[in-house]
């Protein structure tokens, strides 16, 4: 016990020493760098910038910022350096503190010129490869890759040495391997090394190194960085396959959301209904509404807003649906063709409507905090907003299927489903299922509009720009299943994104709905067709 | 035969639709070019080109009515079939342009100067010869349909399945038009035309020249529907629109007569988009826009599905509608006006009006051939 704590307090007063040490040999050599300002000689300058780059002083980088903004006096009567603030008092340059007394009278602006301004810079790259905040010294990495100034090595390798950050460490060993790799030292290990560091960069700032190596590199380096050059492509070729997956799959999720609730209508009870599209509108001007409010009233909860909107804009646009159905849809069952025109007039008043209530133009629906941003994942970058999209896409699925299996009301409408009749004859009051199914469909769609709002401008035309894909993924998944419309939104959406960059956004749209047409000659009633006995649904 | 076959087909209600449009056909003109601008009867020139779209729109519901009254095909892609028509005679149009265009460039249209193409792509070769624009005006809609028919048809296709697909086709199209690089003139589309076979578009000769011809376009495309469909042909047609399947096992080939119809429905669409193009002087990409097709099967909706006379009054009033309501402070309503009327018919009038009347009249006349046969009277039974 006594032992142990003997050793704590020889650790601690080791520490401590270590710690007083490093402080005073940075007051001692920073004093020292400093007195070379005061020569009013260029070469003098810049000693004393290298000096006081090295010194590892916090006062370093304002030091030298001040010599680059020509707001650095020296007095050579006092032997003294001073730091002039934005607001023109003078500092004392090693301390920091306001100078006492009066200002020296023949203070004068350290000049500098081009060659010394070279050397701000690259001191100053070097400073922030050893600046305190992980991030910045990230940057600075990034930027000497770039810059590949030789000039930078000596910090990098002692920045290396220092450095515990895995990812900073990543980024200074490549901008290292960038330096030796673009000048003509280093020896043929060394650069087959930095081929290899390089080889692992693999985006396109590492092949744009390798393909422009100076012409003095040796054939054994030449030919690893040919290696190395194929081998990026083939990386860089992989991840944009994988980009373009991530971009389908987003799209699949939106035209997921949007064909949905359509789905369910068609599916269940027949009924094209072209005011789908409304329906989502509508529950993306409910996600206006309830930010309005918020943003008036408790701006606190704005994060919250989305959570808010969401059951709100099910319950506004299903209630909607159930009034539709109601007053419209009823009296026309069995008449798909007068359904569908009756819903266009419909979508035709709900836009109208909406367009008087809210004006025509673009409302501004805003992100909350968790929504914004992005991160990386290998070669590609990945938004929160798309990634919650997919997640609430697939969320809505889910409860959805749970829905129709294992609740009442989901038994009832599958009863109607497969065959309406005999689900009369066995109890089940079939129009209010329909109402009922009617209102989900459309409160599923309100739903989506508030994920939509996230993505797509608001405006009274929201809708019309999702209403015919939705009808493609229906019609290419088939009807009456919702793994058809699943599988069919995310097949549609990937060959989407993989046609558009070899046809072009438009042609790529046209390409898949011929298709689709052709695709509904092999099979007419979709991916996932109900099986049935009847000639014709 | 065919004289037979035509004579045959006119009823009471189709020779009084006939006198109409012939009467219609020739008083217009006459009034605006004979009777003097201060006269009371005078009609106005711009009248004259709106009757003339009207009658342009007439002759596209004829060809909804055909397909969708007889056939039972709705097709939500007919004004793709119009557009390509107008884009057809609008070529001829700009190529009769010559050196006139603000480049005065004697072959290339402006838009292809301003997008720097050297030479007139190949499918614009022959357009400055009418013959060959009033071919490729009836072609190009039919081919289309025909191909796009032959492949529906023969899958079978029906109802609302094919009722989306067309209008994924008239969203297609619309998407390709408003590309610069396919050659179309993209967002402004075709426009700034001078001259038709030598004379002035603008002029007021020509404006009501090409409002006669319109008429006589609507009176021919009548009479071959009116052919059509009191024919054998069109029993089977009626047949199928009612029950295909059972139309199928009775051996028809079910999918041959709705290609066939399908497919002069397409040209006849064309053939109104033609006339159209130099009445209302451009055509663009946004002819093509899902909205105008279904807005077409509305206005046959609106006048009598089935009745072909109905199609052409539903279409001149619901743009007489819309015209009146759309140029007074009465605009921000007319969306809400056609919306209703919409649901209005579907739910309330699904006969549409001349259908109504039809029924109404036939039931009189059943009652009383029924109450002649039976020698007693009976009293109607109050409405």
């Amino acid at each position: 016990m006594r032992f142990s704590r003997a050793c704590l307090v020889a650790l601690l007063l080791a520490l401590s020493s270590l710690v007083l040490g490093q402080t005073t040999a940075h007051a001692a050599s920073l004093d020292e760098a400093l007195t070379h300002f005061t020569a009013d000689d260029f070469s003098e300058t810049i000693t004393g910038i290298n000096d006081v780059a090295a010194s590892g002083s916090p006062r370093a980088e304002i030091i030298i910022r001040a010599l680059q903004d020509g707001r650095l006096l020296f007095s050579a009567e006092r032997k003294a350096v001073y730091v002039k603030d934005e607001s023109g008092k003078l500092t004392d340059a090693a301390t920091g503190q306001p100078i006492t007394g009066d200002a020296p009278s023949d203070a004068d602006t350290v000049r500098i010129n081009n060659r010394l301004r070279g050397a701000i810079e690259a001191a100053l790259g070097g400073l922030t490869l050893l600046a305190k905040d992980p991030g910045a010294r990230y940057d600075a990495a990034q930027a000497v890759f770039k810059s590949r100034k030789a000039s930078a090595l000596a910090t990098l390798d002692s920045a290396l040495a220092k450095e515990q950050d895995a990812s900073v460490r990543r980024a200074m060993t490549e901008a290292r391997a960038a330096i030796i790799l673009s000048g003509d030292k280093g020896s043929d290990e060394d650069k087959l090394a930095a081929v290899d560091v390089i080889r692992d960069r693999g985006d396109q700032d590492a092949l744009g190194l390798l393909a422009s190596l100076p012409s003095t590199t040796s054939a054994p380096v030449m030919k690893s960085a040919a290696a190395a050059i194929g081998a990026i492509k083939n990386r860089l070729a992989l991840w944009e396959a994988v980009q373009n997956a991530w971009y389908g799959l987003s799209l699949g999720s939106v035209l997921l959301l949007a064909a949905i609730g359509l789905a369910i209508t068609f599916g269940v009870m027949g009924v094209i209904n072209m005011a789908h599209g409304e329906m989502v509108m509508l529950g993306a001007y409910t996600t206006f509404v309830v930010q309005e409010i918020i943003r008036n009233n408790n701006p606190a909860l704005f994060d919250y807003s989305l959570v808010i909107a969401i059951p709100l804009s099910f319950l506004v646009a299903g209630c909607i649906g159930i009034i539709i159905e109601r007053t419209i849809i009823r009296f026309l069952y069995g008449r798909p063709l007068e359904t569908l025109l009756a819903t266009w007039g419909l979508s035709l008043i709900l836009q109208q409507a909406v367009r008087s209530a809210f004006g025509p133009n673009n409302r501004d629906v805003g992100n909350p905090s968790w929504m914004s941003g992005a991160f990386d994942v290998g070669g590609i970058t990945i938004t929160y907003n798309r990634l919650w999209i997919i997640c609430f896409a697939l969320a809505v699925f889910i409860a959805l299927l749970a829905l129709l299996r294992f609740t009442r009301f989901g038994l009832e409408m599958r009863a109607v489903t497969q065959n309406r009749p005999m689900a009369a004859s066995m109890g089940i009051r079939t129009s209010r299922v329909d109402a009922l199914t009617f209102g989900l469909g459309s409160g599923i769609a309100g739903m989506a509009g508030v994920a939509l709002s996230q993505i797509d401008n608001v405006s009274p035309n929201l809708g019309q720009g999702y209403i015919i894909d939705s009808f493609m993924v229906v019609v290419f998944g088939g009807v009456g299943n919702l793994w058809g419309t699943l599988v069919g939104s995310f097949v549609l959406g990937i060959a989407n994104k993989f046609l558009e960059p070899y046809a072009g956004a438009v042609l790529g749209k046209i390409a898949i709905l011929v298709l689709i047409i052709l695709f509904i000659q092999k099979r007419p009633r979709g991916l996932f067709a109900l099986k049935g006995r009847a000639v014709e649904a | 035969m065919t004289g037979h076959i035509i004579i045959r087909s006119i009823d009471r209600g189709a020779t009084i639709f006939l006198i109409a449009v012939v009467l219609i056909a020739i008083i217009v003109p006459v009034l605006n070019l004979a009777v003097p601008a201060s006269s009371a009867f005078y009609v106005p020139t711009y009248l004259v080109a709106l009757f003339g779209k009207y009658a342009c729109y007439a002759l596209l519901a004829l060809s909804i009515d055909l397909i969708w009254g007889f056939a039972g095909i709705l097709s939500l892609g007919h004004g793709a079939f119009f557009a390509l028509g107008g884009y057809a005679m609008g070529m001829y149009l700009m190529r009769q342009i010559g050196t006139r265009g603000v480049y005065a460039n004697p072959i290339l249209p402006d838009f292809m100067v301003f997008l720097n193409w050297k030479e007139l792509p190949i499918y614009w070769y022959g357009f400055h010869f009418f013959p060959y624009a009033l071919l490729m005006v009836v072609l190009v809609p039919g081919v289309l349909a025909f191909v796009f028919g032959w492949f529906a048809f023969r899958s079978r296709v029906t109802g609302v399945y094919l009722s989306i697909i067309t209008q994924a086709l008239t969203f297609a199209l619309m998407l390709g038009f408003f590309r610069n690089n396919f050659g179309f003139g993209g967002n402004n589309g075709l426009t700034d035309f001078k001259d038709i076979l030598g004379f002035n578009v603008q002029a007021e000769t020509t404006r009501n020249a090409l409002f006669s011809i319109s008429c006589v376009a609507l009176i021919l495309a009548f009479l071959v529907c009116r052919a059509i469909v009191t024919s054998k042909f069109g029993k089977v047609l009626i047949a199928i629109r009612d029950a295909e399947a059972r139309t199928r096992f009775l051996g028809y080939r079910v999918e041959s007569y709705k290609l066939f119809v399908f497919t002069l429905s397409a040209c006849m669409a064309g053939a109104a988009g033609a006339l159209y193009v130099p009445q209302v002087g451009i055509i663009n990409p946004s002819e093509f826009a899902p909205g105008n097709s279904i807005e077409a099967v509305i206005w046959v909706a609106v006048g009598g599905r089935g009745t072909l006379t109905g199609a052409v009054v539903g279409a001149v009033l619901v743009n007489y509608a819309k015209t009146y309501f759309t140029s007074g402070f009465l605009a921000p309503y007319w969306l809400f006006m056609l919306g209703g009327l919409f649901i209005a018919v579907t739910l309330l009038l699904p006969r549409g009006i001349v259908g109504t009347i039809y029924h109404w009249t036939g039931l009189r006349r059943d009652r009383a051939s029924a109450a002649a046969e039976d020698g007693v009277t009976e009293p109607l039974p109050a409405e």
